[in-house]
């Protein structure tokens, strides 16, 4: 065979045919998944499709104007420390870099430590999930935000005094509106007895909180909280990226310590294909309305904000960072670090109708790499002490690789980086981040 | 209102030129009466801040017994009790009175607001009054007693708590609610016991709809027994028998394409 025929055998492109760009393959494989099943695909990870996002900022670096950092030679602090308004026992972290919340139910009890285990190692922090706090995670986690969740699952007054700090979670970016989703398969007997649910069932938790709405209500909610745990955590408001301006106002206004925004491309373990892909706006999108919330308030810097959604590299950890955020959570990029996706999974990712780099069935129950699972076989393959070792190693890289662009840009502190060390590769880009399109003066949106 | 931060002298509720203390440089008993066993607390004197340090400070077997006066709808009033204290409030309570309580008992002899006793392990909360929305939400042990009516969202999400209601309650009570015992001794409002789990329901009078998967159920003479003692309990003497009992149909513990239009 040529390679004029093989090519043709292998590409229908290659001999003329062309794939309808609204059509295409994974359109017509979900209408015919519908028509067969009758039912919405339910997944896990953020949006998928393509989005103006980090990699649309550039930094400048240092020139004739701006001093650099010696790169091996001079420092460049990462330390941060997150809710110091009104808690009377900050967090102090080594670095900006944390882990977002992640339930023991959506992920097995081994991969709840690993994150514990490598976050502590670098001196930052975990967050627990939609499913209580775990011995596994308080246990190795030296720092930990234990998340305050419509479901309210295994809440107790003594892990809210045993947590770090306390993140009230109104909504998340993958689905904001929605509220969490754990399917029978992997509700076990333990999970099932931290939810206080029956074994094996559908959980579809609460999307609203309980006992209160609206901001006013929030505001005396945390009051409550300060006083169950004598004002000294910090109290985290997280919230969903739709209307962020408004939201982080809010936010604030209820007393919140620290703002956690979570962008589109933030994932979930479970959630309809449809709500991930079209509710809520990108990080890039989101992040300067927030912050522009902030500084109109007077609380930039001091009403910290962190933000997830997408974090993949230290250059993703510098742009939230320049753009006006204290601190990043990662998610997906912390699973894909304990082993998620691993190309040396791809027999297995087969067998279950997937491959490596689109396995996206955290919901299911089955991941070969142990992590989104709670079958004691499967996640018996993921050894806590190396998936640590993997998280902390990918925690310390995120970090420095921040480190190198803020010495770049003649910063000693990675909260030194400033909006002005950026400019937006796109018009989107530009109008969303408000930084000039590069090589232009143009900000679209920006004056007359 | 004036709950102060004990640490650092920041005053809640957006007051910047509240007055700074801390729990240490104003303890509450320079301004609480102890005869006979009894603090006496009189929120008129001292803030909240300082009336839930106090109690928070209580020893883990503390039995001490607390009265509260002039509370004037203050919120998270004695929230976070962590010892089998006795606490009496006499007036109204705000939000979240006794929220999270764990071994405390805890009497409101007023009306309470929205969330008394949400989420509460262990212990006995009564309000001697009406209380507002989602009343025990959440909440995985104790007893709550409500003497008059209680408003919508009772027993939210309920985790194993008993609540009984001596008047009406709202609408949608019981929503979600996995665990525990709801008794309503007046009317139930609109979409009783909507989204179901595994929580049991027992309405004296007239149920004005039932939510998604609630049914009514058989009443055995073991639900009669446990309706009886926690009638008791809550000081009550009605007639068990004129109950009937509410659960959930169980339908929709699996999602199923067919069950789209109960949602």
């Amino acid at each position: 065979m040529t390679i004029e025929d093989h090519s043709r055998a292998e590409s229908p492109a290659a001999s003329g045919l062309r794939e309808s760009a609204t059509f295409d393959r994974a359109t017509i494989a979900a209408i015919q998944n519908a028509a067969r099943t009758g039912i919405y695909d339910i997944r896990g990870g953020g949006a998928k499709r393509k989005l103006p996002h980090l990699d649309d900022l550039l930094f400048l670096g240092a020139s004739m104007s701006r001093y650099p950092l010696e790169g091996y030679r001079e420092r460049c602090d990462t330390d941060v420390v997150l809710g110091g308004k009104h808690a009377s026992k900050p967090l102090r972290l080594s670095t900006p870099v944390t882990i977002a919340g992640m339930s023991f139910g959506a992920l097995s009890g081994r991969a709840k430590e690993s994150l514990g285990r490598g976050a502590s190692e670098v001196g930052t922090s975990t967050t627990t999930g939609d499913g209580g706090m775990t011995e596994e995670e308080r246990g190795h986690s030296k720092h930990l935000v234990y998340q305050y969740l419509p479901s309210r699952y295994g809440m107790n007054p003594d892990h809210l005094r045993a947590a770090d700090a306390i993140e009230v979670v109104l909504g998340q970016g993958a689905k904001p509106g929605g509220g969490g989703m754990l399917l029978g398969q992997k509700i076990t007997e333990r999970v099932a007895g931290m939810r206080t649910l029956p074994a094996g069932i559908d959980q579809r938790s609460a999307c609203r909180h309980p006992d209160w709405t609206g901001p006013d209500d929030l505001a005396i909610k945390i009051t409550e909280l300060r006083e169950i745990t004598d004002w000294e955590k910090p109290i985290y408001v997280k919230i969903g990226a739709s209307r962020p301006y408004y939201d982080v106002k809010l936010a604030v206004k209820s007393g919140a310590d620290v703002v956690v925004l979570d962008g589109m491309q933030g994932g979930t373990a479970a959630t309809q294909d449809v709500f991930i892909e079209h509710v809520g706006i990108p990080t890039l999108a989101a992040l300067p309305e927030a912050v522009r919330a902030l500084q109109e308030m007077g609380e930039h810097r001091r009403v910290q904000l962190i933000v997830s959604g997408g974090i993949r590299n230290g250059a993703d950890v510098a742009k939230c960072l320049a753009l006006g955020a204290d601190a990043v959570a990662i998610g997906t990029a912390a699973l894909i670090a304990l082993g998620d996706n691993d190309p040396a999974l791809e027999e297995e990712y087969r067998r279950l109708g997937s491959a490596a780099g689109y396995y996206d069935d955290w919901q299911d129950g089955r991941d070969p790499a142990g992590i989104t699972t709670q079958d004691p076989d499967l996640q018996q393959r993921l050894d806590p002490v190396e998936g640590g070792t993997r998280v902390a190693n990918f925690l310390r890289v995120l970090t420095m690789e921040a480190q190198i662009i803020a010495r770049a840009c003649g910063k000693a502190h990675l909260l030194h980086l400033e909006p002005e060390d950026l400019v937006a590769l796109t018009i989107e880009a530009a109008a969303m981040s408000r930084r000039p399109l590069a090589g232009t003066s143009w900000v679209p949106g920006a004056g007359a | 209102m004036a709950a102060l931060n004990a640490k650092n002298g920041i005053a809640a509720g957006n007051e910047p030129d509240a007055p700074t203390a801390t729990v240490a440089d104003v303890p509450l008993g320079a301004s609480a009466a102890r005869h006979s066993g009894t603090v006496t607390v009189d929120l008129a004197e001292v803030t909240v801040r300082q009336l839930n340090a106090a109690l928070h400070a209580e020893p883990a077997g503390s039995r001490t017994r607390y009265r509260v006066l002039n509370p004037a709808g203050e919120h998270a009033l004695a929230a976070g009790i962590g010892a089998p204290l006795d606490v009496r409030i006499d007036g109204h309570a705000g939000y979240y009175a006794a929220g999270m309580n764990m071994r405390a008992a805890v009497e409101i002899h007023g009306n309470a607001g929205t969330g008394v006793a949400e989420n509460m392990m262990s212990g006995r909360v009564h309000v001697r009054g009406d209380a507002s929305q989602s009343a025990g939400a959440t909440a995985h042990g104790g007893l709550l007693v409500i003497d008059g009516n209680a408003g919508a969202r009772c027993g939210i999400s309920l985790k194993g708590a008993d609540i009984v209601v001596g008047g009406d309650a709202g609408h949608m009570s019981a929503f979600m609610a996995q665990a525990g015992r709801l008794v309503i001794c007046g009317d139930a409002g609109d979409a009783l016991g909507d989204s179901l789990y595994e929580a049991r329901i027992y309405v004296r009078g007239r149920v004005a709809s039932l939510g998604a998967d609630c049914v009514e159920k058989e009443m055995r003479p073991e639900h009669r027994q446990e309706l009886s003692e926690l009638l008791t309990a809550a000081g009550r003497d009605d007639d068990p028998s004129a109950f009937r009992r509410y659960g959930s149909a169980r339908t929709l513990y699996h999602f199923h394409v067919d069950n789209a239009r109960a949602y």
